[in-house]
């Protein structure tokens, strides 16, 4: 994936005032350090940004962590009846409406599809912004499919589909707190629609950067990031498809 | 003009660091929602110190009941039994959470972190506003499970389930308790968002020539806390939400089928013990990150104040990272009396003690640092070398507790209450004493006063000692942990008279606190300015002015050309020579 | 202001450690058979962390002094550190503690990797909000079964626990607010718990163990001296936490059948 660099003098489509010459900072005029101007600090900003990602990933891995953990150790759970003086498991399977998850995962995997789309779309905007800033060149204004749109309805769409996967298990009577097996297939179900529905709200704020006239570097960083968020909610879902699968 | 603080930064993308313009405009802007890590840092520093009184007086009370259990206080009446359980759940919850895990990393880490290594603020500026104003909303969620019905719960800071996870188990385990649950969640948010900007910034924004190896080892300190936060939040937040769905939802994570005043409650199969599992995963890096700080600070104050370099950088760094990597396999040594499988016993007490080498070695080379140094006993440095001898008795009272056949007669006694105290209730609080006479010059642009200083730091030292000290004796005896009274138990009756010299002591230190708060505030509006550099010291907040601009270097951000903590360098002309100075050649091997 | 500095670390230094050996307060008389080990372990590791102690803060208390700032003409010795010495005090270190950690270990297997012997005394021990409650088999070496529907706290004793008298292997359980043990014979435990978390903590027996609902676990001890001794309970349970004790009557092994027999007669 082309990254920009960093020793690129960008100068973006939008006009930003930085005045005259860059404020002079010791330790040379290396745009990849911080402290450059704006726009030599764009590569600097982007790598911040998904490494900032990266790390605020790994606490959500750990969440899942100790959810994935507190799942094998109940599961596998003896506990003490007194009533027969011996120790028994009360951990029955719960029975999950298979085919509208296979319905709602395609939809997620088709969004995660648009917003790779979305994702290079906006990266090939950025290199293609010091051409279309020359005066007197036109690369033609082609209508851009709305990757980023399309994403957030399949992103909704997928959040429909869990509601629905709710109400089949409430019309079962599978109700949370029935068996162990539904605990978690309800906690874990919920808190990664919870957490999808955030990325919602990102993809829903990473669309109005266009018609809020932000800068494309801007925007690029916010896609790019919006967009790994995304492939990570796709990877987690895969992830607790395969736990309910095998563990539930 | 660039857009900075406008309607378009996001949390993600950063706002351009470079401060090239104005700082903001305007009380809200400049005060309460700041972005400037500076201002951010006094925010946590002092919603620390708020929290740290509340905490003190839920002592006061505590220690005052468990002498005068009849007593009746003016405006609280007579404190029941179940109300002193839910003083000492707030005590070490508040304790714990707002101030050890707050004032160190929150309060000095966000302030100096970025100027230590050269960077204009933080790598997410709003996002670390937002993790501020996040742990206020969970400091008034905790407040205000006080004023509920039942009141704060009782089931102690570690909030054992079933007692924690059924309404009826006790007063205070209704509202209070599920508030109680709340306030934490929302504090690992807090945190977790807090630990992505410090490693964000630490690996990405070093100035030039800021090498990992050549970072102040409180800047290692910091990063390392944040990489345990990290892990260790995250685990939190699971076992906080499994309790709460047990408490509200009826699920049985935690609960197997019990019987309570006579009722059976509706639930069965679940594992008191998978809620010690999680909580304990957690816990025993959330001491570790409440005393890393802690073990920076000193580490750069004994080196400033000998005028010497720290002995033997690496290892000092190396003993950190083993810390902290081996801090996250030791939790079972809190569940030795659990019902754990034995086996598992076994191995968590060997890599418990295993764990003990690092912060040995840690000690010898602070005791290497002092050895042949030109010690300067300045109120810093005092709460630096207390730091080194609570935490070397603190630290010495663990090898008892990590043998499982030793931890038979102390586990739930008040050996273990003196054990954590010397090492989070004490050494830990010396650090943050320690930095806070180190730094507010730095942060205010001005002194506090050394007489007050140094008439704080004999009340505390002595007095901490004379408090938890005797608490070994106690644990030794039998006397288990939150005893309400000593009335029952017929071989408690003995203990009574050492309880109440603990309790005198108690009274009299934190008494002694009103110096440092006094002292503090007074030199704030008050106290003779300070210089650039009044400690004559080597990191890089030094070389810039006191209290520090905007943008932390006034537009010209450092380049670093030496090592952290280069004092007493033969044949220079000071006895020191900054980061930011030309490199000392030909430059010593570490 | 050093001198005053290693006054005061030197003073609490020797002051701790002189009531520490004066054994001012100090572990109650230990009357099991783990007792003894455990104890010498104890003693070994204050002896081996109070030399470390008085070694460390000894050394910190006199560098502060010895060091003091003697102003411009003395200088510090410029020194990152010693690898050598670094590398021979962290073996050290790793060899003292983990040493110590593994004698204590023979221990410990001892007393929790095996189960009880045959013929050791089944008593079964329940914790509930603030009592304990003590089962012995009766004639026919069975507990019974218990409910949880037929538990009755206020009633005291068989109700307490939930006795299923419906069971015939219950019928002759006797249940007690007193343990009764004899002397020199080895006690097979099972510790239940009814409500909360609760622990079995006989400080004289160097016995502690957590009871847990949902789990029956089993540990055994043998108490070697006549006398009374009393249990705290030492896990957070509730407002009755501090009130929630119990005995221990250790008595010959006469005394004890004819305590139990007599037990046993009041239940046909």
């Amino acid at each position: 994936m082309a990254t920009l660099s960093p020793n690129l003098a960008v100068r973006p489509p939008r006009t930003r005032d930085t005045g005259g010459d860059p404020p002079s900072y010791g330790g040379g005029g290396n745009g990849n350090q911080r402290g450059g101007n704006e726009s030599s600090d764009y590569g600097g900003r982007l790598r911040r940004a998904r490494l900032g990602l990266v790390v605020g990933l790994t606490a959500v891995v750990m969440l899942f962590m100790g959810f994935t953990s507190a799942l094998l150790v109940r599961r596998g759970l003896p506990t003490f009846d007194q009533q027969t003086n011996t120790y028994s498991r009360d951990w029955i399977p719960i029975r999950l409406p298979w085919t509208l998850i296979v319905i709602n995962t395609a939809v997620l995997l088709a969004s995660s599809v648009t917003i790779e789309l979305a994702r290079r779309d906006i990266s090939r905007q950025m290199a293609l912004a010091p051409v279309r800033s020359i005066p007197g060149v036109s690369l033609g204004d082609e209508s851009r499919f709305p990757w980023l749109g399309s994403t957030v309805v399949l992103g909704l769409g997928f959040l429909v589909g869990q509601f629905l996967v709710f109400r089949v298990l409430q019309q079962q009577h599978a109700f949370l707190n029935r068996n162990p097996s539904n605990s978690f297939a309800y906690l874990l179900l919920g808190t990664h629609a919870l957490h999808l529905a955030g990325g919602v709200i990102a993809l829903i704020y990473a669309a109005a950067t266009t018609w809020l006239n932000r800068p494309v570097e801007a925007r690029r960083i916010v896609i790019d990031v919006t967009a790994w968020y995304w492939h990570f909610m796709a990877f987690l879902w895969m992830y607790i498809f395969v736990i309910l699968l095998i563990a539930r | 003009m660039a857009d900075g603080t406008g309607g378009g930064e996001t949390i993600m993308a950063t706002s351009e660091i470079a401060h090239a313009h104005a700082a903001p405009q305007g009380f809200i802007r400049k005060y309460v929602f700041s972005l400037d890590h500076k201002i951010i840092g006094i925010q946590y520093f002092f919603l620390a110190l708020t929290a740290v009184w509340v905490g003190m007086i839920l002592s006061l009370l505590m220690r005052i009941h468990l002498i005068w259990p009849d007593a009746n206080l003016p405006l609280i009446g007579h404190i029941q039994p179940e109300t002193y359980l839910s003083l000492l759940t707030m005590h070490g919850t508040i304790m714990v959470f707002f101030v050890l895990t707050t004032a160190p990393q929150g309060g000095f880490g966000n302030y100096f972190l970025p100027i230590q290594i050269g960077a204009p603020d933080m790598a997410f500026p709003v996002l670390n506003m937002l993790s501020f104003w996040t742990t206020f909303v969970a400091f008034v969620v905790m407040i205000a499970a006080f004023f509920v019905t039942g009141g704060a719960p009782l089931h102690g800071w570690t909030g054992y389930p079933p007692l924690s996870a059924i309404q009826s188990t006790g007063p205070g385990e209704g509202l209070g308790a599920d508030l109680w649950i709340t306030s934490i969640a929302i504090f690992c948010a807090a945190s977790l968002m807090g630990a992505l900007n410090f490693i964000t910034t630490t690996l990405d924004l070093r100035a030039k020539g800021m090498s990992l190896m050549r970072m102040p080892l409180t800047v290692w300190s910091w990063f390392i806390t944040a990489i345990l936060g990290l892990l260790a939040f995250g685990v939190l937040l699971s076992a906080g939400i499994l309790l709460l769905m047990d408490r509200n939802l009826g699920t049985s994570f935690y609960i197997p089928l019990v019987v309570v005043n006579g009722q059976v409650m509706g639930h069965r199969g679940g594992s008191p013990l998978l809620w010690q599992h999680l909580f304990w995963f957690f816990g025993h890096p959330e001491v570790y990150i409440a005393i890393l700080p802690g073990m920076g600070v000193a580490s750069q104050l004994l080196s400033t104040f000998s005028r010497k370099p720290i002995f033997g950088y690496r290892a000092m760094v190396y003993a950190m990272l083993a810390i902290g990597f081996l801090g996250f396999m030791v939790w079972g040594h809190h569940m030795f009396m659990s019902g754990m499988s034995p086996w598992s016993a076994f191995a968590f007490s060997i890599l418990t003690m295993c764990i003990g080498v690092p912060s040995a070695i840690k000690t010898f080379n602070w005791l290497g640092t002092l050895w042949r140094g030109n010690v300067r006993l300045y109120t810093p440095m005092l709460f630096a070398i207390g730091f080194v001898s609570l935490f070397v008795s603190g630290g010495l009272s663990g090898p008892f507790l990590a043998q499982p056949t030793l931890d038979i007669p102390l586990h739930d006694t008040y050996f273990v209450v003196g054990h954590f105290h010397l090492i989070m209730g004490v050494a830990a609080i010396f650090g943050i004493f320690a930095a806070t006479y180190y730094w507010v010059p730095k942060m205010f642009g001005r002194m506090m006063n050394e007489t007050l200083g140094k008439l704080h730091f004999w009340f505390t030292f002595i007095g901490t000692y004379a408090i938890f000290m005797p608490m070994h004796y106690l644990g030794m005896a039998g006397h288990p942990r939150r005893y309400s009274q000593l009335t029952e138990v017929a071989y408690l009756h003995p203990l009574i008279p050492l309880q109440r010299f603990i309790s005198i002591a108690a009274f009299i230190t934190i008494g002694a606190q009103v110096i440092f708060v006094l002292n503090l505030f007074w030199s704030i509006f008050r106290g003779p300015k300070a210089s650039d550099n009044p400690w004559e010291a080597t990191t890089l907040e030094w070389s810039t002015s006191t209290p520090p601009p905007h943008d932390n270097f006034g537009g010209h951000t450092p380049v670093v050309h030496n090592g952290p903590y280069e004092y007493g360098v033969p044949g220079a002309d000071r006895d020191f020579v900054m980061q930011a100075d030309p490199a000392i050649s030909p430059h010593p091997a570490h | 202001m050093g001198l005053a500095l290693l006054v005061v670390i030197w003073l609490i230094t020797f002051i701790s450690t002189y009531f520490f050996i004066a054994k001012t307060w100090w572990l109650p008389a230990g009357v099991s058979a783990a007792a003894a080990g455990i104890d010498r372990q104890f003693a070994f590791t204050y002896v081996v962390m109070g030399v470390v102690f008085v070694l460390a803060q000894c050394s910190l208390g006199y560098f502060v002094w010895k060091y003091r700032d003697r102003g411009k003409a003395a200088k510090a010795e410029y020194s990152h550190g010693n690898t050598n010495l670094e590398v021979v005090w962290t073996v050290l270190t790793a060899i003292l503690f983990v040493g110590l950690n593994l004698m204590g270990s023979r221990i410990w297997a001892a007393e929790r990797f095996e189960p009880a012997g045959d013929g050791a005394l089944k008593v079964e021990v329940t914790g509930m909000q603030f009592a304990w409650y003590f089962r012995y088999t009766g004639p026919d070496g069975k507990f019974g079964l218990t409910s949880p529907k037929l538990m009755d706290p206020s009633s005291g004793s068989e109700a307490a626990i939930g006795l299923d008298t419906s069971d015939p292997a219950a019928k002759d359980d006797v249940v007690t607010g007193t343990m009764f043990l004899p002397v020199n014979r080895q006690v097979d435990l099972t510790l239940r718990a009814v409500d909360v978390i609760h622990s079995f903590f006989v400080p004289n027996f160097r016995f502690k163990q957590d009871a847990v609902p949902g789990l029956a676990i089993h540990m055994h001890f043998t108490p070697n001296e006549i006398g009374d001794y009393e249990i705290a309970c030492a896990e957070l349970c509730g407002l009755g936490h501090y009130k929630m004790h119990g005995m221990v009557k250790v008595v010959s092994q006469e005394d004890f059948d004819k305590w139990l027999t007599a037990r046993e007669a009041e239940k046909q």
